[in-house]
């Protein structure tokens, strides 16, 4: 049982992941969209969602750093796995702390902000339900294992890249290789389930909005015309460039 | 040169009552639906007052338009690209809904469902956002008629350096309204501000809209427009503006906000303009120039080498035609009269205004002088500073000349046609004292004081290739079918149809002088 959930789980959720996102483009091009609530209340909001997004983006980068980049080629740039560790672990605990400090304040926020509260969808509540269990395991995973050594097995902390990093690789060449998962420590099973989990619902909440990150911004010049017969649109003219 | 329509607005300040028809009218037509309650595509000022959303004009606090940057080059006032990707996340200079208010309605079920009661029965307002109870304590429009403007007036920015005097002069009733809707401006900084690329300006007829399928709701519109006048639907995420009612337009019928407008102060026409040259002009370095500047971009449309060019760039033969006689080019570039909201922005407002001469004409019948003798006219202009300073702010970034010499030529024009309404002969030093020939300056009269119908609205009827389907689609009134007994129509008989009417109707009716030109073959 175990083992199918490592060797079909992450194709399943990445087939739901592609169908959704399809979907949701085809049929609700008009609900995509970050669903602000910064209009209601932005006090707390200015403390909250940077630290929140930045964490993420923070821990996003390591786990790319974790999951893709094998142990070897860190070796072979002469990066050994002590100073990886510790690197890997301070910055993981800095995002980690990050995250969970901005998704408190925006969760207090939509708790007790009533103009907030009142525009609270149900997915919104799954999604941060999914997303917590997530960032919780997370965190408890880097700090509380890696860093604190709370459940006294990993005096060294546990190496990841060893296990779970290979399965995930393994996952992406469709060969996968159940038994490292099960290896693993159980919370960080479980952190692999929710990331699932979150893949997987990303098409039917508010989360779409991470796939719209708008960096053509920065090359488009400044001023957009469109032509209603469209045959060809004008690309406009650049006001920083004299 | 590249030759672009545009379709502009003038609004003549002195006509406007305050009546808000407008706004409603549009708020009927666009606004009317949850998300959106507190946003007023059109909105309707007093001033001195502090506007909506409160103190918009202060950039320094909110950081719309653009700004210049040392090395004389054109940037967005609320920073960089990269350094507004950054604040993507929460966006520090976004007006939050109580800089706006809360919308509220009132619990009328409780009037009607009340049992007998010794007291009144009250309906109290409930907030539209919470549904709860609230207190009401401010509005899109709460100092109205400068109500409660004796505490919050001060705070009103065009001020700046003139407040003692205007707490003096609001005794002597200096006070006007300033109809607002979005500029559509030529170099829009809500359409620079947006990272999704949702905003454009169409080519056609420079109209700015929002692509409500590509805003992804980052806000940052609403920061960028000076004006504030694109404004952020809490309930869809999604941005929403003034669309300048093109779906009207396209089919030659002038916006809700000027159709309905009781003082019929609203002109809608076309502007020739070269969009090469925008740039270059709103990157003048004083801000005074950029009202000249502004001027310059608009192309003569009697101009042969100019027709040809816009031939050339793909401009149809009846949109030229209109653009000759368009209203919003002789008031704003012959006649010199229609000034640019705030072009000290540099977004180039395509919305213009005659400020009003009605201050200086009310406190010279105060005094108990000829209010309509030019000399005094003048005079009063001269002496009364401070509501010309203070138009000067709004309209002209402050260069009071430029107020003195509009004034002046509707202060001429008074005095001039004077004469003309006792019988007396025309007195051609008047016009000519403020550099206007008496046969441009009866246009002039024309144009504002009778104001037909057919020369404030010149829209070419619709775009050429499109011109057949357009106008099918509006007589064969695709919604409401004739022939059938509707369900509804309880007595068995046809429903009487309300809202439908044919272009060519609707077009006799606004161009007739009576109504039985109007006959009932027309209406089948
Ligand atoms: S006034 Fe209209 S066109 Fe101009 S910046 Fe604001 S929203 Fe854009
Ligand atoms: S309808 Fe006309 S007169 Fe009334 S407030 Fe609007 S612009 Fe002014």
């Amino acid at each position: 049982m175990l083992k199918l959930i490592w060797t079909t789980g992450p194709y399943i959720a990445t087939i739901v992941f592609i169908v959704g996102m399809f979907w949701r483009y085809k049929f609700d091009r008009y609900g995509w969209t970050s669903r602000s609530s910064q209009m209601y209340e932005s006090r707390l909001l200015r403390i909250g969602s940077p630290l929140f997004h930045f964490g993420l983006l923070m821990a996003l980068g390591g786990h790319f750093m974790g999951l893709v980049i094998p142990e070897s080629v860190t070796e072979r740039l002469g990066i050994s796995e002590k100073l990886y560790h510790i690197v890997a672990v301070a910055m993981g605990s800095l995002a980690g702390v990050m995250v969970v400090m901005g998704m408190s304040i925006l969760i207090y926020r939509r708790r007790t902000v009533t103009r907030v509260f009142q525009v609270t969808t149900k997915m919104d509540k799954l999604m941060y339900l999914v997303l917590g269990t997530l960032i919780g395991l997370g965190v408890y995973n880097t700090i509380g294992i890696n860093l604190l050594n709370l459940p006294g097995k990993y005096p060294d902390g546990y190496n990841y890249r060893e296990t779970v990093a290979v399965w995930f690789r393994s996952v992406a060449t469709f060969s996968p290789r159940a038994e490292l998962m099960s290896e693993a420590p159980l919370t960080f099973q479980l952190h692999a389930l929710a990331s699932m989990a979150l893949i997987a619902i990303i098409p039917i909440t508010r989360l779409v909005h991470i796939f719209s990150a708008p960096i053509g911004y920065l090359s488009r010049p400044y001023l957009v015309y469109r032509s209603q017969t469209a045959k060809k649109s004008r690309r406009g003219w650049e006001p920083t460039l004299r | 040169m590249r030759v672009m329509a545009q379709i502009g607005m003038v609004m003549n300040l002195d006509k406007c009552i305050g009546c808000h028809t407008c706004s409603v009218t549009c708020k009927q037509t666009w606004t009317n639906r949850q998300g959106v309650e507190y946003v007023w595509f059109n909105n309707v000022e007093t001033r001195p007052g502090i506007g909506y959303p409160r103190t918009y004009e202060d950039q320094e606090q909110w950081q719309g338009g653009w700004t210049l940057k040392r090395n004389g080059k054109l940037r967005l006032k609320s920073g960089g690209r990269l350094s507004r990707l950054s604040k993507i996340f929460s966006n520090p200079k976004l007006p939050g809904l109580d800089d706006y208010y809360e919308p509220w309605t009132y619990d009328y079920d409780n009037l009607i469902s009340s049992p007998t009661t010794d007291t009144v029965p009250v309906a109290r307002p409930k907030s539209l956002i919470t549904g709860k109870n609230m207190k009401i304590e401010w509005s899109a429009n709460w100092d109205d008629d400068l109500g409660g403007t004796y505490k919050t007036g001060q705070d009103d920015p065009m001020l700046k350096g003139i407040e003692d005097s205007v707490k003096f002069e609001f005794e002597k009733s200096f006070m006007f309204y300033l109809p607002r809707i979005c500029e559509h401006c030529l170099n829009p900084s809500c359409v620079a501000s947006c990272p999704s690329g949702a905003m454009y300006k169409r080519s056609e007829d420079g109209i700015v809209l929002v692509d409500g399928d590509k805003c992804r709701g980052w806000r940052m519109c609403v920061t960028g427009c000076p004006y504030k006048k694109v404004y952020f639907n809490h309930r869809s995420g999604k941005a929403e503006k003034c669309t300048l009612c093109f779906p009207r337009l396209e089919v030659g019928q002038p916006t809700v906000c000027a159709e309905t407008c009781v003082g019929r102060l609203r002109y809608i026409g076309l502007f020739l303009y070269d969009a090469d040259r925008v740039l270059e002009a709103a990157s003048v370095e004083n801000d005074q120039d950029l009202y000249e500047a502004q001027l310059s971009l608009l192309l003569d449309p009697h101009d042969e080498a100019i027709i040809a060019q816009a031939k050339k760039d793909g401009i149809p033969e009846d949109w030229l035609e209109a653009a000759k006689n368009s209203p919003v080019y002789k008031l704003a570039k012959e006649y010199k009269v229609a000034l640019p909201l705030h072009p000290e922005y540099r977004t180039m407002p395509m919305v213009w205004y005659i400020p009003p001469l009605s201050p200086v004409v009310d406190a010279l019948k105060n005094t108990g002088n000829d209010a309509e003798n030019v000399n005094n006219l003048f005079a009063a202009i001269d002496t009364l500073r401070i509501p010309a300073q203070y138009l000067a702010n709004l309209m002209s970034a402050g260069d009071v000349t430029v107020i003195d010499n509009v004034l002046k030529k509707l202060a001429a024009m008074r005095s001039y046609m004077r004469d003309f309404n006792l019988g007396n002969e025309f007195n051609e030093e008047i016009p000519n004292s403020v550099d206007m020939s008496g046969e441009d300056m009866y246009e002039m009269y024309k144009l504002l004081a009778i104001a037909k119908y057919k020369d404030r609205y010149v829209i070419p009827a619709a775009h050429k290739e499109t011109a057949d389907r357009l106008e099918e689609a509006m007589s064969s009134g695709c919604s409401v079918n004739f022939d059938e007994v509707s369900p509804k129509s309880t007595d068995g008989r046809n429903p009487i149809p309300v809202a439908i009417e044919t272009f060519s109707l609707t077009k006799k009716r606004m161009y007739s002088e009576t109504y039985s030109e109007i006959t009932d073959e027309d209406k089948k």
